[in-house]
């Protein structure tokens, strides 16, 4: 059993996302330090990809900012090391198939299994694609995190039973960002996938007020928070670090 | 291991929102490509609205003036619309209008393929909408008023590179968006299954045409076929039902920009490395981290970092030969068969035309080379204009 599940011990699980490198890959452990002292469960750290397509344009200009910056898996790998000196979080990465594929399996979740990685969510690799790098990911403890989506209906059952870690369920069509309105009706998906896994369930894309977060985590085991955290650093730059602790800290209160 | 693999090629690398829609398209599919009265419908669009079959033409000035083999183009700028997409949009959006889609979204480059899903539209009556990067907007921007004509919604792309690699993942992030009413009409050879094989099958009415008509006018079958490739369509079209004819080598070229030895180019083949990106597992122009890189053609048509999953098998496997054409040698190539045969085509052809010019010459009399002319250049003349130094629009 991995790290991912003591991310869920504490009340319901706040889990917060930035992407590495921006702006800079030395602000990414800042951040996350303070995301980590503000109470955040989980840490989904995003490995910038030129191409992100399930990427709203918050989080896409993110990836363009981190990049510039000349970031690069092995920078994170090195920062992730760095951080596992300082905390335990249970952390996981969001990455597309392709910066993982390039870098080699064996290589990239051998450096996972090193550093401390408990997990990763590759958003283009679905259930029928997963033979690419799950065993190879299992074998150095590394979850692979599975979503579902409002659109899986018949597929629920099966990628619910083949989850580990947490089940990441996407709120709504599209990319993603922060919505003012979430109109899917996530309990009939929570409930579907509750009965066919009883890994954690986490629900993200679009949630960013308090009481979206209120309500989401009374029906689901974790809220996900991305695009309005990247947002803070887009408008802050350097300075974030205090005001992501205040943010992440009055959403994890929201939830306990 | 997924559908839709060709060799080690292809697969389904989408997000899980749109896996129900694609397993959706390809149930739907199988169904219509055997059902008689899709068959006819199409069959009668392809005739009396595109205006099929497309004429085999003898260039006979450019084979004396190249004194080898004899060479045959495969009028595909003679289409309604001036292109081979055509052929492919109209068997999707019928095929959408069958799945009860009422709308459609499409990428394009060059914006041939944006206008053909434009018109397809207008004729069978569903809503349109169009992402161009904004790059091809600029390079384009007659085709993308000819969109505007025919009722199309053009969404300009500011993201990445801004041009048709940045237009393909809007329209994969639009259709995420709003999946149930809508198809995507993807415009080459590429992409998830079912596309790249969807695709495939409707251009494969060009060597299916070609085959026939060779064989008519001369007996015999092609020593070679030669088609310009981007994702690959055309060139897929051209070559599939002449795969098995093991005698007719199939060329593709790709586009080299300033030289294949520069960072200039969009040589997936030549230059790029297995990768996964964009739904397929194929040949991907990348850096050593796997992001993709920012590529270059003078043809917005052939701007594309990769190469349909197909054409990744056919050269693994040697059976289709992968060459560079420079941005110089195709505009040379334009020009010479605009001055030759009195053609004007599209640069993306010109690109084949281009090495057919260095091969012929070396083979004999007796042989015969058909190039696909998957277009035609009016599009083009402003920015070749531009390529001599010559400002047109003053």
């Amino acid at each position: 059993m991995s790290k991912i599940q003591n991310a869920f011990k504490n009340g319901k699980a706040f889990i917060g996302f930035l992407t590495a490198g921006d702006p800079s890959i030395e602000k990414t452990e800042e951040f996350i330090l303070e995301m980590v002292k503000a109470g955040t469960d989980l840490i989904e750290i995003g490995i910038p990809f030129s191409d992100p397509i399930a990427e709203g344009s918050v989080i896409q200009s993110a990836n363009v900012r981190a990049l510039s910056a000349g970031t690069t898996t092995d920078k994170i790998f090195s920062m992730v090391k760095s951080l596992r000196t300082k905390t335990n979080v249970p952390i996981v990465f969001l990455t597309y198939l392709n910066p993982v594929f390039k870098y080699g399996y064996e290589n990239f979740f051998n450096y996972c299994n090193q550093v401390g990685i408990d997990g990763i969510i590759i958003p283009d690799m679905p259930f029928e694609e997963k033979s690419e790098c799950y065993i190879i990911a299992q074998n150095n403890n590394v979850d692979i995190i599975s979503m579902i989506a409002p659109t899986s209906e018949q597929r629920i059952k099966e990628i619910a039973a083949n989850a580990v870690g947490y089940i990441y369920v996407v709120s709504s069509l599209g990319v993603t960002g922060m919505r003012s309105e979430i109109k899917t009706d996530l309990n009939s998906i929570l409930k579907s996938v509750k009965s066919a896994s009883s890994v954690p369930v986490a629900v993200g894309f679009g949630i960013n007020t308090i009481e979206q977060a209120k309500e989401i985590s009374k029906i689901s085991d974790g809220i996900i928070v991305g695009s309005a955290i990247v947002k803070i650093i887009e408008k802050h730059g350097n300075q974030a670090g205090k005001y992501i602790y205040e943010y992440t800290k009055s959403m994890k209160q929201a939830i306990l | 291991m997924s559908r839709g693999r060709y060799g080690i090629h292809g697969g389904q690398y989408i997000p899980e929102t749109l896996m129900n829609e694609i397993i959706n398209l390809e149930k739907n599919y199988d169904f219509y490509k055997n059902d008689p009265t899709f068959i006819k419908e199409l069959n009668d669009l392809l005739k009396n609205y595109a205006g099929r079959p497309s004429l085999l033409y003898y260039a006979k000035k450019m084979t004396e003036d190249l004194n080898g083999a004899k060479i045959y183009l495969k009028r595909e700028d003679l289409n309604h619309t001036g292109s081979h997409k055509i052929n492919n949009v109209l068997g999707q959006v019928l095929l959408a209008k069958k799945m009860g889609k009422t709308r459609v979204i499409a990428e394009t480059g060059a914006g041939q393929h944006g206008v053909a899903t434009a018109t397809a539209a207008a004729l069978l009556n569903v809503e349109c909408e169009i992402f161009m990067g904004k790059e091809d907007v600029k390079r384009q921007a007659l085709n993308v008023y000819r969109m505007e004509l025919l009722g199309a919604k053009v969404h300009t792309v500011t993201s990445g590179t801004m041009t048709l690699k940045d237009a393909v993942n809007e329209t994969f992030r639009e259709w995420t968006t709003r999946v149930q009413d809508t198809h995507y009409v993807l415009g080459s050879v590429m992409g998830p299954h079912p596309f790249p094989m969807i695709v495939r099958d409707f251009q494969s009415v060009i060597s299916k045409e070609a085959r026939e008509q060779i064989l008519d006018i001369e007996g015999k079958l092609p020593s070679a076929v030669v088609a310009c490739v981007g994702g690959g369509s055309n060139a897929m079209g051209m070559f599939y039902n002449f795969i098995k004819d093991k005698s007719v080598k199939l060329i593709g070229c790709e586009p080299a920009g300033h030289g294949i030895n520069t960072d200039k180019h969009a040589a997936a083949i030549a230059k790029g490395t297995l990768g996964i990106f964009h739904g397929m597992k194929s040949y991907f122009c990348q850096n050593e981290y796997g992001q993709i890189a920012p590529v270059y053609s003078i043809s917005a048509g052939l701007d594309y970092p990769g190469i349909g999953p197909e054409h990744a098998n056919l050269h693994d496997t040697n059976r289709a030969q992968y060459v560079p054409v420079t941005d110089n040698e195709a505009v040379n190539a334009f020009e010479y068969l605009a001055k030759t045969e009195g053609i004007i085509c599209a640069i993306e052809s010109a690109h084949a035309v281009a090495h057919v010019q260095k091969i012929a010459p070396t083979m004999d009399k007796d042989e015969i080379i058909i190039i696909c002319l998957s277009g035609r250049g009016d599009k083009d003349v402003a920015s070749i204009a531009q390529y001599r130094g010559i400002n047109i629009n003053e």
